[in-house]
């Protein structure tokens, strides 16, 4: 409509969160000691690696009009298995393709019951979020194995760094991230993705595959969920069922956080990375003052909350304006 | 004949009313007069600011100048519940009633009369609801479920709540736009009924039979300003056209003739069971066929199962002789079929997303090289339609969703258009969109068809189907009952067909 609105939409979440995280790093690095130091940043960005990795697909997920909980017990499941494979002698340089297979599988499993048995993401992936768990379990017990081989382990330590500052994975991050952003906002597939969740019935009208669209997002985030599973058990030396308990949370709080609609059909990959930073900086900021683990729990809690009901507040006064607006024509 | 009733004083009056938003003038010194016992028509195109004047009426908006009288009092409006307390209700096109409760339940809601301790008392609620629903002339059960009930019926439904809040004024906002013709002659008996007992009805309509039939007096809108207000008697559908649109439509139907080539599409025997059966035809190059026939006789589900959203369960479609695989619009698109479906907001456009997005939607692959897209392609593509189908927008990256609704159709017809099909399939082609742009989308229409494209048409628009169908299928209860060349195709032997009585043409293989 007028170019003010137009103005607003530009003037967008994801900018504001981006913005955000540039005040909370400065303010963290006016007032805690240690923050701003390289050797700490590497941490931080290490720490942050998993989630950031899983936060790649789940955006693509999320923008599409899905969503899948089962990220971190997948992450759990390709941990235990990994122990569970190694400690029965098995090379890493196999095990590696087993548990991405298995992380292929779930996702499938997931993908499968949303666009073929027609049931809600939501409650599939609660379901497989305890059955993935569940299985790790049963893989490992509550055993952990603690000793992988020193040349992959090196390859996840935040001192082992590229260009002085960044940890092996969270560089790989970057890499599947500017993949990811090319994917979403400048290739067909992007599109489709956007129209999908923005208007399922319409884009399916057009020609635009949405089952095996959704399907195929389904298994790409299994298999960087599981991937993220060796990322973590390499980076913390030990294997075990209940790793990365609780990250999903984390990652849906940095998607959604990052202005992407919990509903499709909108956001930006920018934002989710922006989200996944702020995430990853305030939980440093949190350890570094010695805040205990249970109020960080808390604020990632509120930061999800306060994600999801923000937009929703501007949205819901852009659109008085906007309808206002187009009563007139 | 100016003042018929002068002697009486209006219930409902607009006077000198006047309504901005932002720079959009959405109304400019209009005055209505809406008198007891008389049907007043409001005419005019998508965006003459029939709307506001509606929503003003209603106590939706505030008129920035001007005043909205009752008996002659000038009153204000705080929202909509100070109109209704007035005796004013609003019946929208597309009813807002609560699935999952009785028609009695929906009438009452909120205001159910109480028995000791708060209780509902449904005996009641369902006696006043019968009461109502006779005082209608209808046949509705009080205690049927919202849920499943047909377009018409909740709008009855609709109807019987404004009339147990002793609406004095009925506004009908394009309440026709969704009924079948029975419906729409149903819906005219009760508002004849209410009218006879003293009710004011100001009646939207894109049909201007629909005027003619029911209306005594039509008011007329264009850019916001009052044209005309006349009695309908003495004015003529043309006349009615030119205030309208403020010029002569040369033609509102143009069929130019095209020579006729070979068989594009050819469907046999397909059938989807309990919804179509057995229905075989063939649509040639050059040539515009209509399907016709009675909502819910099965026509939008065969044009559906031809493109492939719908699977058949059995019979083919070939297009250009190569047979299409069941249930897959993608294979459809790729062979040069494009539907232009039913429901613009739900299947032909992603509301939230730029013109140019949903221009390039069925042109992905084409955008650029390696599954990339280029955004001067992308843009170029709608802007070359955008043109050539003389889409009025401001900006390509403006959400579809701020078009009018003719506008909107017109950018799901660019998007399939810049398929380059070789199969055309609209289905309800200029349903709900005003006169100008319907007239635009005809010639749009016959000119393809000129150029060699086959096109197949569902209407429920007799008229429509009549001036523009080379030859007409006629659908009755999920089968081909008629297939009619334009020669003998009338309203007569369409609607013969449509209702299942024998018709005049051959029965289809």
């Amino acid at each position: 409509m007028s170019t003010k609105s137009d103005l607003s939409r530009f003037l967008r979440w994801d900018v504001a969160v981006g913005i955000l995280l540039v005040a909370v790093f400065a303010t963290g690095a006016g007032t805690t000691e240690g923050f701003a130091t390289t050797g700490n940043l590497s941490f931080a960005l290490n720490d942050i690696a998993e989630v950031a990795i899983i936060a790649l697909p789940m955006t693509l997920l999320v923008v599409a009009g899905e969503i899948d909980l089962s990220v971190a017990s997948m992450l759990g499941l390709a941990s235990a298995v990994s122990g569970k494979l190694w400690e029965s002698g098995w090379a890493f340089e196999t095990i590696v393709p087993v548990v991405l297979a298995i992380g292929v599988l779930g996702g499938l499993l997931n993908g499968w019951l949303v666009t073929r048995v027609g049931l809600p993401s939501l409650a599939v992936t609660i379901g497989t979020l305890t059955l993935y768990r569940g299985l790790a379990s049963v893989a490992l017990g509550s055993n952990a194995v603690t000793d992988f081989p020193e040349t992959y382990a090196r390859w996840t330590s935040d001192t082992n760094t590229v260009l002085g500052i960044l940890p092996y994975p969270f560089a790989l991050f970057i890499v599947l991230a500017a993949v990811t952003g090319v994917v979403l906002h400048a290739t067909g597939f992007g599109r489709s993705l956007f129209a999908t969740g923005a208007q399922e019935e319409a884009a399916y009208f057009s020609g635009i595959r949405v089952k095996r669209i959704k399907l195929l997002l389904f298994v790409l985030t299994g298999l960087l969920s599981a991937f993220a599973g060796i990322v973590f058990t390499l980076r913390y030396g030990s294997a075990r069922a209940d790793n990365g308990q609780g990250f999903e949370m984390l990652v849906i709080a940095s998607v959604l956080l990052g202005g992407v609609d919990f509903d499709g059909g909108k956001g930006t990959l920018g934002g989710a990375i922006a989200g996944v930073l702020l995430i990853g900086l305030l939980k440093n900021l949190l350890i570094l003052n010695d805040v205990a683990n249970e109020v960080q729990v808390i604020v990632t809690g509120l930061l999800l909350v306060a994600s999801v009901l923000t937009p929703r507040v501007i949205a819901a006064a852009l659109e008085r304006r906007h309808r206002r607006a187009a009563a007139a024509v | 004949m100016d003042q018929p009733k002068s002697a009486e004083r209006p219930v409902l009056s607009l006077e000198d009313a006047s309504k901005s938003f932002g720079a959009v003038r959405a109304l400019q010194g209009v005055s209505l007069a809406l008198f007891a016992g008389e049907a007043h028509a409001l005419a005019g195109e998508n965006g003459a600011g029939k709307s506001t004047l509606i929503k003003v009426l209603a106590g939706v908006h505030r008129p920035d100048a001007g005043r909205v009288l009752v008996d002659g009092e000038p009153v204000t409006f705080h929202g909509p519940s100070d109109a209704r307390d007035a005796g004013i209700a609003v019946i929208y096109q597309e009813p807002t009633l609560f699935p999952d409760l009785t028609v009695a339940e929906n009438i009452f809601m909120g205001r159910q009369p109480r028995r000791s301790f708060g209780r509902v008392d449904h005996r009641s609620v369902r006696d006043a609801t019968q009461a109502l629903i006779e005082r209608l002339g209808v046949d509705l059960d009080p205690g049927q479920l919202c849920r499943g009930l047909s377009i018409a019926d909740q709008q009855l439904v609709e109807i019987a709540k404004a009339l147990s809040f002793d609406a004095r004024v009925l506004i009908m906002d394009e309440p026709t736009a969704a009924l079948t013709g029975a419906e729409v002659a149903r819906l005219f008996g009760v508002v004849r009924t209410l009218r006879e007992q003293g009710t004011a009805v100001l009646f939207i309509s894109h049909r201007l039979e629909e005027i003619f039939a029911l209306c005594q007096r039509v008011t007329t809108l264009r850019d916001g300003r009052l044209i005309s207000s006349d009695p309908v008697d003495g004015l003529t559908e043309d006349d009615l056209v030119r205030r309208m649109v403020g010029r002569d439509l040369d033609e509102l139907y143009p069929k130019q003739p095209a020579r006729i080539g070979e068989t594009a599409l050819a469907v046999r025997r397909l059938t989807r069971e309990g919804v179509f059966t057995d229905v075989s035809f063939d649509v040639r190059r050059g040539e515009i066929v209509a399907l016709a026939g009675l909502v819910g006789a099965g026509r939008s589900e065969v044009v559906r199962a031809v493109f492939g959203v719908d699977r058949a369960d059995a019979g083919d479609v070939h297009v250009a002789g190569n047979k299409l695989p069941a249930g897959s619009p993608t294979a459809a698109m790729a062979a040069g079929v494009a539907l232009v479906p039913e429901d613009r907001r739900q299947q032909g456009l992603v509301m939230e997303l730029s013109i140019e997005r949903n221009i390039g939607l069925t042109g992905l692959d084409r955008l650029g090289r390696g599954g990339l897209v280029r955004r001067t392609l992308e843009r170029g593509r709608a802007a070359d339609w955008a043109v050539r189908l003389q889409l009025k927008y401001n900006r390509l990256s403006d959400p579809v969703g701020v078009l009018s609704g003719g506008n909107q159709q017109k950018v799901v017809l660019a998007k399939w258009l810049a398929t380059e099909p070789g199969v055309l399939i609209v289905d309800e082609p200029t349903r709900g969109i005003d006169i100008g742009t319907k007239a635009e989308v005809h010639r749009l229409l016959s000119s393809l068809a000129a150029e060699g494209l086959a096109v197949l048409m569902v209407s429920s628009d007799l008229p429509e189907v009549l001036a523009m169908a080379d030859r007409v299928l006629v659908m009755h209860e999920g089968r081909i009952t008629a297939e009619l060349p334009r020669a003998l195709a009338t309203e007569e032997s369409v609607m013969a067909a449509a209702t299942g009585r024998t018709a005049g043409g051959e029965k289809a293989a």
